[in-house]
């Protein structure tokens, strides 16, 4: 990895970094990535089966429930009172296009 | 004067329904100890301005003849789990201000048991860390030594009830979260089955590892704040249901994995006391079974990496939280970005970011979700022949503040608690004694520093956990 790496990393993550913090962050995940390539080591058999991964349930199940409408007490105004920027109880947004 | 030290939920109970003390009497015993130690221990972020309001109204429940089991039992909450109308931040500058418009399910569930609630903890912040370094609002302090970490991610929490701010509390657990400080503050800790209590309203860091637990000062306290809190939930779908696993029957044989235990890395101090809880065992009549775990360090991080940067991304200025304004809606999410979140948190969303990118995918995500499903199947076959997985929680005692710089380092004392986490298993860690701190200068020698042991057992098996855990309680005479 290179600081060209990090910049466009962080470019993805949508992150601003500081020149100072990119040459830190090049150092650090050059080591937790040179120890997590361990996982390249490990034989896995393969089986043919798909990878899913069943976490929760023994077996894979679709948890299926009524489309009803049930009324939730969420609070609009604690809602809309975290909008950065609001406009007639609407958020307000940079233009995006 | 109530005996915070010595209470415990059943002891408290009691005197609330005999009128012994009142739910107010119980709340400003913990309001003063928090008063006097919180400044020091920064166990909580906030104390709540109405607990006493909180505790009048469970009064009034018991004067009309209510008896719940946490009716009027004050406890603490970590810091990403939501109640409606208060703050949770997560221990982040990006959340700083946040007010939930929510009731997690487990604070529903709290509620309508009639506990109070004292105050929100401190924590890693997004709950990446092991040690509450990370958070945005200073570090928690081991109660045993302030001048050493209490663990984390739920630091708080765990330095809450060890301190007797809190007489329980609630923690959550991604790779060791709630056993990892529970370990360093000498209390017990439980991180249920994956699914076993609902994630709904918990802040998520890694989905696939995420559950809430408690903490608490015994086995049986920990046992009645699990039996409020779990269940299944239409609101998380990955939660489980009694019959979701069958039990089977007991062996009474417990799996000691020494080829992890006897890696270079474990503190000597550690390994003396976790071998002399081995023969506990063997004199209560286990039988003591060598297995082989693999090292899951990689893998667990490799998955952590990947749902972190995919959870935060959420974070982004624009609904809610910490908001920047730049020319354009990109420099809004860059500034907001890069001034909200701490330095392990965007290390970990890079690193996220990095182990997802078409190219790195197969190498490393991919090749960790076929490795998980791999491991899931070696512990079926592992527990067909044994009940009970032992380890100590951490190869490593407390550490001074500051003193890992290293992020690598301190990933590395994740070692026994990532793997319950990996396969979804119910896990506790239990106080297993202390052990004596060299080299003190001379007004603080004597000074002791906890220690922990840690049972996992197979998917749904809490009750194996709770009951080897007060078989070690009575024969360490807590």
């Amino acid at each position: 990895m290179d600081i060209k790496d990090v910049e466009n990393l962080a470019q993805l993550a949508r992150i601003e970094l500081t020149e100072e913090e990119k040459k830190e962050l090049l150092s650090d995940m050059d080591s937790i990535l040179s120890y997590v390539k361990q996982i390249e080591e490990m034989k896995i058999e393969t089986t043919g089966e798909p990878c899913v991964f069943t976490q929760g349930s023994p077996v894979v199940v679709n948890v299926w429930r009524e489309d009803e409408i049930k009324v939730q007490e969420f609070s609009k105004e604690v809602i809309t009172k975290q909008f950065p920027d609001a406009q007639d109880g609407f958020l307000k947004v940079k233009k995006i296009l | 004067m109530i005996d915070l030290k010595k209470l415990t939920i059943k002891k408290a109970r009691k005197a609330l329904d005999s009128k012994e003390f009142s739910v107010v009497d119980l709340a400003q015993a913990y309001l003063k100890e928090i008063e006097k130690k919180n400044k020091e221990l920064n166990a909580y972020l906030e104390v709540f301005d109405d607990v006493l309001e909180q505790a009048k109204v469970s009064d009034a429940r018991i004067a009309k003849g209510e008896s719940l089991p946490l009716l009027g039992i004050p406890l603490a909450i970590k810091d990403n789990i939501l109640i409606t109308g208060r703050h949770a931040s997560s221990a982040s500058k990006m959340l700083e201000n946040y007010v939930a418009s929510y009731d997690a399910t487990v604070i529903e569930k709290l509620k309508k048991a009639g506990a109070v609630f004292l105050g929100r903890t401190n924590m890693d912040e997004f709950a990446l860390g092991s040690s509450t370094e990370n958070s945005a609002f200073g570090v928690t302090k081991n109660p045993y030594d302030i001048s050493r970490v209490a663990g984390g991610t739920s630091g708080g929490s765990a330095s809450s009830v060890s301190s007797d701010m809190a007489l329980v509390a609630l923690g959550s657990d991604t790779g060791g979260s709630i056993r990892f400080p529970s370990a360093f503050c000498g209390v017990v800790g439980l991180k249920p089955t994956y699914g076993g209590v609902s994630r709904n309203g918990l802040m998520a860091a890694t989905s696939s590892f995420d559950v809430i637990g408690p903490i608490a000062k015994n086995i049986e306290d920990a046992e009645i704040l699990f039996d409020v809190i779990k269940g299944n939930d239409v609101l998380d779908s990955t939660t489980i249901t009694e019959k979701t696993y069958t039990k089977s029957s007991v062996k009474k044989v417990i799996g000691v994995p020494w080829n992890l235990i006897n890696q270079e890395g474990l503190d000597p101090k550690i390994k003396e006391n976790f071998e002399k809880v081995v023969k506990d065992f063997e004199g209560l009549g286990y039988k003591i079974k060598d297995i082989k775990l693999p090292n899951c360090l990689a893998l667990y991080y490799i998955i952590n990496f990947a749902e972190v940067s995919t959870n935060l991304a959420r974070f982004d200025g624009v609904r809610y939280g910490l908001h920047k304004n730049g020319k354009n809606l990109l420099e809004d999410y860059l500034l907001s970005k890069g001034a909200g979140f701490g330095k392990e948190t965007r290390r970990r969303i890079l690193l996220g970011t990095y182990v997802l990118s078409a190219g790195y995918y197969d190498a490393y995500y991919g090749k960790a979700q076929r490795a998980r499903v791999a491991l899931r199947k070696d512990f079926v076959k592992i527990f067909s022949d044994i009940d009970l997985i032992l380890t100590p929680t951490s190869p490593i005692p407390p550490w001074k503040v500051g003193e890992k710089s290293d992020p690598l380092s301190m990933y590395l004392a994740d070692i026994f608690t990532v793997t319950a986490n990996i396969v979804g298993l119910p896990a506790i860690s239990l106080p297993s004694g202390f052990m004596d701190v060299e080299g003190l200068p001379a007004g603080q020698a004597g000074k002791k520093l906890p220690l922990g042991i840690q049972f996992m057992a197979s998917h749904g098996g809490e009750d194996l956990l709770f009951e080897i855990g007060k078989k070690f309680e009575a024969i360490k005479g807590i």
